[in-house]
């Protein structure tokens, strides 16, 4: 103990490291700040710092939540579950991955998809599970955002995407692959049928879900300070060897390069949204 | 003796054996050009035993090691089965928006008198060539290049044959600031509506959303030695296994072969390659795909193009396992 802790009266004298910790489920920390947050107002907020305006990443079951109205909620496909078809198994059995992400998610797979109203406008509304498996597409994500698609299209609405994905699945090998063109597809035949596609990308959303589903809306949004893009930064800095751009692949570039149309806050997607879909759709207030 | 040194660079390590004996043959061969001794038989016999290693090592290789003769730097690329399978080949450069994307070919020939489209990877033969050919990997022009033939394919009614062959969309800064993703989630929309017969195949590497994006089909054909996988075995392993000298792992874990896939249901028809490869005997190799393509085309115009485009989706809607 050093002359000074000695100096200290024991009463007052607390454990360094206990001292430093926050006490779980009333403070959090900013993860791109480390600002000491207040949990409810944080959440009031939509988990976005009040200090930096950094956009945390949030539950598929919260996102919806918080972006439609309360209701009327319908949940499409609760009924579609992942098998592992392959028997695919690396360090681990893709199996027991699937389970323990089931687990800690309480979520079938990485995709929640809900009919429901935005300020009274009916529409379907899906986001990704980032936490099932980094938001990985495979056999489940795609037939859950086809049938987000048929829905939309057998109710004359709208369709809504929220996308926060790593990319495709391996542990699904090729057939996660086909889940970009199942994707795809089913947005050319939400097209067809003129109905509006708005896709928001949140962070991350890269790989074989960012050159599918996430790329196609009638209007791209990004959240701010979003990762998006195709390769990840590693792989594409070991291949070309230079140091990559500031701001490489964030939403902040993307708008720059013309890939996007707006840039977003969370706490204004809800009028944003509404607003954009009532002029494609010609909707009248009432 | 160079010669045969050369020869031998083009030997996989599992193809050693192969190799030895071939150089034996050469060396008979020299020996036999120089002396005029007749030694026909020996190298009759030799010949034979050559062709029957190669059959026996062939007959059981490992997903990675046909990983490794789908990337054989003699196997023959697009440009090369276009010269066998077409005839009066135009191709047509450019995106029309930024410049020519020298990793895909494209362009309008006959196919049996027929006018057909035609797009591919290419890869290059040569250091300069691949590095012109950027290795086989597209950026955005390239696939945007694709969708105007494509888009051309559809408005003149030309079917429409891809071939493919790429380690994936290029990985770099440009290509991501000109919209990777788009580029390739754009061909993936637009090739499962368009009004033509597509006929896709694998006849190298078919590398994961850059394979993709000129490879939504109706018929999805393979070469017996190509592969077709979400991402390469190497990236797989360094991602779970977290080491990439479990490629081999991974390559059998993913099931990136013509056989397991058709078994799988995701490929229609494999194609036979001569023995030992395509790298053997491209004439050969060339006319096994062009009597597929020929079965399989003549399919597809049986249909007009509503119950195409049709029959196409309600495909690709079904591709996927999982319970209800």
């Amino acid at each position: 103990m050093s002359w000074f802790r000695k100096l200290i009266p024991s009463r007052i004298q607390t454990n360094g490291t206990s001292r430093r910790s926050v006490p779980e489920g009333v403070w959090t920390k900013c993860v791109k700040c480390n600002a000491v947050l207040y949990r409810a107002e944080l959440e009031r907020n939509l988990e976005v710092c009040p200090k930096c305006n950094h956009h945390m990443r949030i539950s598929a079951r919260n996102r919806l939540e918080q972006f439609l109205d309360e209701e009327p909620l319908v949940e499409i496909g609760t009924d579609i579950r992942p098998v592992d078809r392959l028997r695919f198994r690396d360090s681990k059995k893709y199996k027991d991955r699937l389970a323990q992400a089931q687990k800690k998610t309480g979520e079938a797979d990485a995709l929640v998809v809900f009919m429901g109203q935005l300020k009274g406008i009916p529409l379907v509304a899906c986001a990704f599970e980032f936490d099932f498996m980094g938001g990985s597409m495979g056999s489940v994500v795609g037939e859950k955002f086809a049938k987000a698609v048929d829905t939309a299209v057998q109710y004359n609405v709208s369709l809504v995407s929220f996308s926060a994905s790593g990319g495709a699945r391996m542990q699904e090998a090729l057939m996660s692959l086909m889940q970009m063109a199942k994707t795809s597809a089913a947005l050319g035949i939400l097209a067809r049928n003129k109905l509006p596609y708005i896709s928001v990308m949140t962070d991350p959303t890269m790989g074989g879900v960012s050159a599918s589903l996430a790329t196609l809306g009638d209007i791209n949004i990004a959240e701010p300070g979003a990762l998006i893009g195709f390769a990840g930064p590693r792989v594409i800095e070991q291949t070309v060897r230079e140091t990559l751009p500031a701001g490489f692949q964030r939403s902040e570039f993307l708008l720059e390069h013309g890939n996007i149309d707006m840039i977003v806050d969370r706490r204004e997607l809800r009028d944003r949204i509404a607003g954009l879909l009532a002029k494609l759709i010609h909707h009248q207030a009432t | 003796m160079t010669e045969a040194k050369d020869a031998n660079m083009n030997f996989l390590d599992f193809e050693q054996p192969i190799a030895e004996l071939d150089a034996k043959i050469q060396e008979l061969r020299y020996v036999g050009n120089d002396k005029e001794i007749n030694i026909n038989d020996e190298i009759t016999r030799l010949q034979k035993r050559s062709n029957e290693l190669i059959t026996s090592i062939y007959s059981s290789l490992s997903a990675w090691q046909i990983s490794q003769v789908s990337r054989h730097p003699a196997r023959p690329y697009t440009l090369d089965y276009i010269q066998f399978l077409f005839t009066d080949f135009d191709e047509l450069h450019g995106d029309r928006n930024f410049s020519d994307d020298h990793a895909i070919v494209s362009g309008i020939a006959y196919f049996d008198n027929q006018p057909v489209a035609v797009i591919g990877h290419q890869k290059g033969r040569d250091t300069k060539e691949r590095i012109f050919r950027n290795y086989g990997m597209p950026r955005p022009e390239g696939y945007r290049k694709a969708l105007r033939i494509m888009k051309l394919a559809e408005k003149f009614n030309l079917p429409l044959f891809t071939f493919i062959d790429t380690p994936g969309a290029y990985p770099g800064i440009g290509a991501e600031e000109r919209g990777q993703n788009e580029a390739i989630s754009r061909n993936l929309m637009a090739m499962s509506e368009l009004g033509v017969p597509i006929i896709s195949t694998i006849i190298g590497e078919g590398g994961s959303g850059g394979a993709l994006a000129i490879g939504v089909s109706d018929t999805l054909l393979m070469l017996q030695y190509s592969t077709y996988s979400v991402i390469s075995p190497e990236g797989c392993a360094s991602i779970l296994w977290k080491s990439a000298d479990k490629a081999a792992d991974a390559a059998e874990a993913m099931g990136i072969t013509a056989q397991r896939l058709y078994d799988l249901g995701l490929v229609d028809a494999i194609v036979d390659e001569p023995l030992g490869g395509a790298h053997r005997d491209y004439e050969e190799a060339a006319t096994l795909l062009k009597q597929a393509l020929q079965t399989e085309l003549e399919k597809l115009q049986a249909k007009d193009s509503l119950e195409l485009v049709s029959d196409r989706q309600y495909k690709i809607r079904n591709f996927g396992f999982f319970d209800t």
